[in-house]
């Protein structure tokens, strides 16, 4: 059996792959961030809330997390139409990106919350601070560190996955490499390269998570 | 050292009546009758289990009481009562183990409160955070997090801490009960300064000299129970009841 490669056609297509590549960033940036904020929100709910809104938030993470990623961009990008609601395939793509990190990080946020301990939040409380204040000052930013590996990994993953968002030619890396694919027919090699791109997107991210550590939740020093 | 130095107490700011309490089945406070004079120093002792710290984590609400009337400062605490806040602020608490915030240096401990809850300006509430780690003598701990600091140099930042809200009433929670033994003074020095500074204090401890020097009263609890509310000569020398005699005869040394 023998192979010959021929990466000629696939490299000559480098500022598609390029452009799918920036489109990739952006979409996983974007979603982290949005993600954040729905975890945060929804993990203060599902610790603070009444009763009904941590009903509803359990469902929605139990939901997100027993069905599959491909089938929540179907129903976003398919079945919201039905309802009226219209979306481009990059606004669909982050909405169901959003959607489904939120879910994973929430539970990751409230593992980060129900570390602190009683002591932290009693001391605030004497102290006449509110329990929106104690979460925002006392219990966020020490939740967050302890969680912070199991987030950045979530969030790996969310970089990973938005490569599903082809299925709906959202204009992202893996849907960029199908075109290249299906043109040149270099199966082999268009995918060989998006494989060499995923992994430094993901160099990239983990490096921008190291470099976020250790300034915005720079551990102060142990005596 | 002598007794405490005889000083003039005003207003009643902290009122108990028939103040009751549950765990489920088990009765932690039963039937407490207390009235706290602005000024008033008071130590609470008694062995574990005798509901001292739940009485006064029941006066900044971080326990409900099930039965009976608790003012504060002329607030009356109820159920679900949503002003709770105006009086924490009103009222300091220092717990065993410190509960210093971890993320935050020494300053910014002392200052979030104030500017959060009072809206104070980060200057002003910087001023104040400096005189106060003055006071409990650590100013050059300022720029520190808790975690690069002993026990008894945590204990004095979370006094400060207190002390920055102002605070008309300053309750302690076994304060020293967490230190290594040669850093309970600088603590109880803290303390007696404070003390002598005219704060209410209602402390729960089971520093028997801190008593002796600065109370006004001594309070002692068992099984959920006030037994006897004394002046210290009287407490110490002539205790009333043989349950408070058997205590003293247990921690004091012979």
């Amino acid at each position: 059996m023998s192979y010959e490669f021929e990466f000629g056609d696939v490299l000559g297509a480098w500022d598609e792959l390029l452009h799918g590549a920036l489109n990739t960033l952006w979409l996983s940036a974007l979603a982290m961030l949005i993600g954040l904020v729905v975890a945060i929100l929804g993990a203060f709910g599902k610790t603070s809330g009444p009763r009904w809104l941590r009903v509803l938030i359990d469902a929605y993470i139990e939901v997100i997390r027993n069905t599959p990623f491909l089938i929540q961009i179907f129903v976003v990008f398919f079945g919201l139409p039905s309802l009226g609601i219209r979306l481009e395939a990059d606004q669909a793509a982050l909405l169901a990106l959003v959607i489904n990190v939120g879910a994973y990080a929430t539970e990751i946020m409230r593992a980060g919350i129900e570390s602190i301990g009683k002591g932290q939040i009693e001391a605030g409380k004497s102290l006449g601070l509110t329990p929106l204040q104690i979460f925002r000052y006392v219990v966020l930013k020490p939740a967050i560190q302890a969680i912070y590996p199991a987030l950045t990994s979530q969030f790996i993953l969310l970089m990973l996955n938005t490569s599903v968002c082809s299925a709906i030619a959202a204009s992202e890396l893996t849907a960029a490499a199908n075109d290249i694919q299906s043109r040149t027919f270099r199966s082999f090699e268009v995918y060989f390269v998006v494989t060499v791109i995923y992994f430094a997107l993901s160099l990239l991210f983990w490096g921008l998570f190291r470099v976020i550590e250790r300034t915005l939740l720079r551990q102060p020093a142990r005596r | 050292m002598s007794a405490s130095q005889p000083h003039t107490l005003g207003d009643v700011v902290v009122t108990m009546a028939g103040v009751g309490k549950w765990y489920g089945d088990f009765k932690v406070l039963k039937d407490v009758n207390l009235d706290v004079r602005r000024g008033e120093r008071i130590v609470i002792c008694g062995p574990s289990g005798s509901g001292k710290s739940t009485l006064i984590r029941c006066l900044n609400r971080l326990e409900e009481h099930n039965e009976g009337r608790i003012v504060v400062d002329g607030i009356e605490l109820r159920h679900g009562m949503r002003d709770i806040d105006k009086v924490r602020r009103e009222v300091g608490m220092v717990f065993q183990s410190f509960n210093l915030f971890p993320h935050l240096t020494v300053l910014e401990n002392c200052i979030l409160a104030p500017m959060k809850v009072r809206g104070t300006a980060r200057a002003e509430a910087e001023r104040t955070a400096r005189l106060y780690l003055e006071r409990v003598h650590i100013p050059e701990q300022a720029g520190k997090y808790p975690g690069q600091l002993s026990g008894g140099q945590q204990q004095r930042v979370a006094i400060a801490r207190s002390l920055c809200m102002n605070p008309r009433i300053m309750l302690f929670d076994e304060p020293t009960s967490a230190l290594d033994p040669e850093m309970v003074k600088e603590v109880l020095d803290v303390m007696v300064e404070l003390a002598e500074s005219g704060m209410t204090m209602l402390c729960v401890t089971h520093e028997m000299g801190f008593a002796r020097k600065v109370a006004d009263r001594v309070i002692f609890m068992d099984r959920g129970e006030i037994v006897e509310a004394e002046t210290p000569d009287v407490f110490f020398d002539r205790p009333a009841s043989e349950r408070t005699r058997a205590f003293l005869g247990q921690i004091l040394p012979h």
